[in-house]
């Protein structure tokens, strides 16, 4: 296994050197001119109130966060109406039916200030969050009202349509899908054309390994003889989960398996295949612990719970981990502004290039675990048991292997 | 720090959801058909063919020795044999130059002894012949002499002095 990641390591190299580069250039380029273009200010209350700072201070989290949150267009540079970005799709499911309109009509407001008109609805979009507008515009020129929670929170008290959008997270995935696509569909061929006497070629050479490494270490390794019907799930998974960490990686890229939804629905996928496939000593396991009757009220809804904190352990754990190397890398190079001096920019650079080397590994890493895990439940709920808990020979096997 | 944006960070939201489920099950089925299965089933045919290459070149391998090994034993056994046949050959042929001197021992010494009795019973008839002729000469001159000289007195006379000289002299 280490072997292969070896291989892996090399190869991904000369790939992750120029992408650490390319992505540390631009907000280097940016950061010449600190002042020129000031980040709006943003406190505890300036969501609220989104009167501009005139300071020019740079609130490096609200940078960050805008960079690792999902958005209706793709912003590339800029603030304001000065911005370039990609207008996306917005679709939403209002009260009277389907709305669509592209995000350039929001006119890169994102304060809840500029109205769009649509089938005889409002929107505005406050913090890449589409609402209907309120009736009259608040102090701050807001079409929103502003409310406290029970726990006094301030809560936008408008309404909001099902959002639908092709924002561009959904963009990001869909480029993803196509060269997953284009990578597979392309190596199958590969194997059709040249057949399985010639020594693999090119991206064929670099993939199997991979493959091979998901299908043998990953789930052999994890469900043991079952795992035949779960490998093409595992690969797929594989597949997506890493290659969209490295797009993220990139200038410009979204930040897609960082984001909830994603890992959400990731997730809930394997929860779904794993508790499908359980087979009768996994829910014995669960229902009919091996333990004396008398703790069995205290030991089965832990089970129960159990079920559900594997998935949103997998879940938390690929959208924290690629998150949190985002705002690392954000945070490093925000120094320059904080500092507001460029001859910082070498450590900035430095520590940077070095967070962004160590997230291409993250990026492997993550997906690898991802499916380990993955894999690791659906054994755990295919795998046969005996009465008493002990492992069947198949699994005896296995273990002596590894 | 802004609360609305903290709230994002951790909200799923629902047309992304809405958006990952539809499309990650769609690349997972695209792929599970176009791209998976044919990738494997070639991984897993080239693999075959290889363990399947291997076994039998192993199984060469054995044949191979198998058969050196039963070469070896044939060669050797073929060595025992002409060892064991040399060796009988070497006996007999002692054997039968050792019996030939014997028997031709046996045979001159029968010759010689034959040989013998013969000359000897030629020489004793031979010795019997010349005695009986020797005998019959003796007669026959005695006769003759006998015959001649006493043909007349006188000769008679003569004879008898003669004989009686030979007497006085011996």
């Amino acid at each position: 296994m280490t072997s292969k990641i070896n291989i892996f390591l090399q190869k991904t190299k000369l790939i992750a050197l120029f992408f650490a580069v390319f992505a540390l250039t631009l907000p280097h380029l940016n950061a010449s001119e600190p002042n020129e273009d000031p980040i709006v200010g943003a406190d505890s209350t300036a969501a609220a109130h989104p009167a501009k700072s005139d300071t020019g201070k740079v609130n490096i989290a609200e940078v960050a966060f805008e960079h690792i949150l999902d958005a209706h267009s793709w912003h590339f540079w800029g603030e304001g109406h000065h911005a370039v970005s990609l207008p996306l799709p917005v679709i939403l499911k209002s009260n009277n039916g389907i709305v669509s309109f592209m995000s350039s009509q929001f006119e890169h407001d994102v304060k809840g200030m500029h109205l769009v008109e649509m089938n005889g609805e409002r929107f505005v979009n406050f913090e890449e969050h589409i609402y209907y507008a309120a009736e009259t515009q608040n102090e701050h020129g807001q079409w929103l009202q502003f409310g406290k929670d029970d726990k006094g929170k301030e809560i936008v008290l408008n309404a909001s349509p099902l959002d639908f959008s092709m924002t561009k997270n959904v963009i990001s995935m869909l480029i993803s899908v196509i060269i997953i696509l284009w990578l597979f569909l392309s190596t199958a061929k590969a194997y059709k054309n040249t057949g399985i006497t010639s020594a693999p070629k090119g991206k064929q050479s670099f993939l199997e390994p991979l493959i091979l490494f998901i299908r043998d270490d990953v789930a052999k390794t994890n469900i043991g003889s079952k795992s035949d019907k779960f490998v093409p799930y595992l690969l797929s998974l594989f597949f997506f989960i890493w290659i969209n960490n490295l797009l993220g990686l990139l200038p410009f890229g979204a930040n897609l398996t960082g984001n909830i939804a994603v890992t959400l629905v990731l997730a809930v996928i394997t929860f779904i295949i794993t508790n499908v496939n359980g087979n009768k000593s996994y829910w014995g396991h669960v229902f009919k612990p091996h333990a004396p009757i008398a703790i069995w009220p205290i030991l089965i809804p832990i089970e129960i719970a159990g079920l559900f904190i594997k998935p949103v352990a997998l879940m938390i754990r690929l959208f924290a981990n690629i998150t949190a190397g985002h705002i690392i890398v954000i945070s490093l190079v925000g120094l320059i502004f904080i500092f507001k001096t460029l001859y910082i920019s070498p450590v900035a650079v430095g520590f940077a290039l070095f967070i962004d080397v160590l997230e291409l590994l993250v990026a492997f890493l993550q997906a690898y675990i991802f499916t380990m895990l993955t894999a690791l439940y659906i054994g755990s709920a295919v795998a046969d048991h005996n009465e008493d808990g002990v492992h069947n020979e198949d699994d005896e096997k296995m273990a002596h292997a590894h | 720090m802004n609360l609305f944006i903290l709230n994002a960070l951790i909200t799923p939201s629902v047309g992304l959801i809405f958006w990952s489920s539809i499309v990650f099950l769609l690349l997972f089925f695209i792929l599970a058909k176009f791209a998976w299965k044919p990738i494997l089933a070639a991984v897993k045919e080239r693999e075959e063919g290889i363990e399947n290459a291997l076994k039998s070149a192993e199984n060469a391998k054995k044949e191979m020795e198998s058969l050196k090994a039963g070469n070896e034993k044939i060669l050797a056994e073929a060595r025992v044999e002409r060892d064991t046949l040399l060796k009988e050959a070497r006996e007999i042929k002692d054997g039968i130059i050792n019996e030939a001197k014997v028997k031709a021992q046996k045979e001159s010494d029968r010759i010689l002894t034959s040989a013998r009795e013969q000359i000897t019973n030629e020489k004793n008839a031979a010795i019997t012949e010349l005695k009986n002729q020797v005998a019959t000469l003796s007669i026959d001159i005695a006769e003759k002499i006998l015959k001649s000289d006493l043909a007349s007195d006188e000769k008679q006379k003569a004879l008898v002095s003669s004989l009686m000289k030979d007497v006085n002299l011996n």
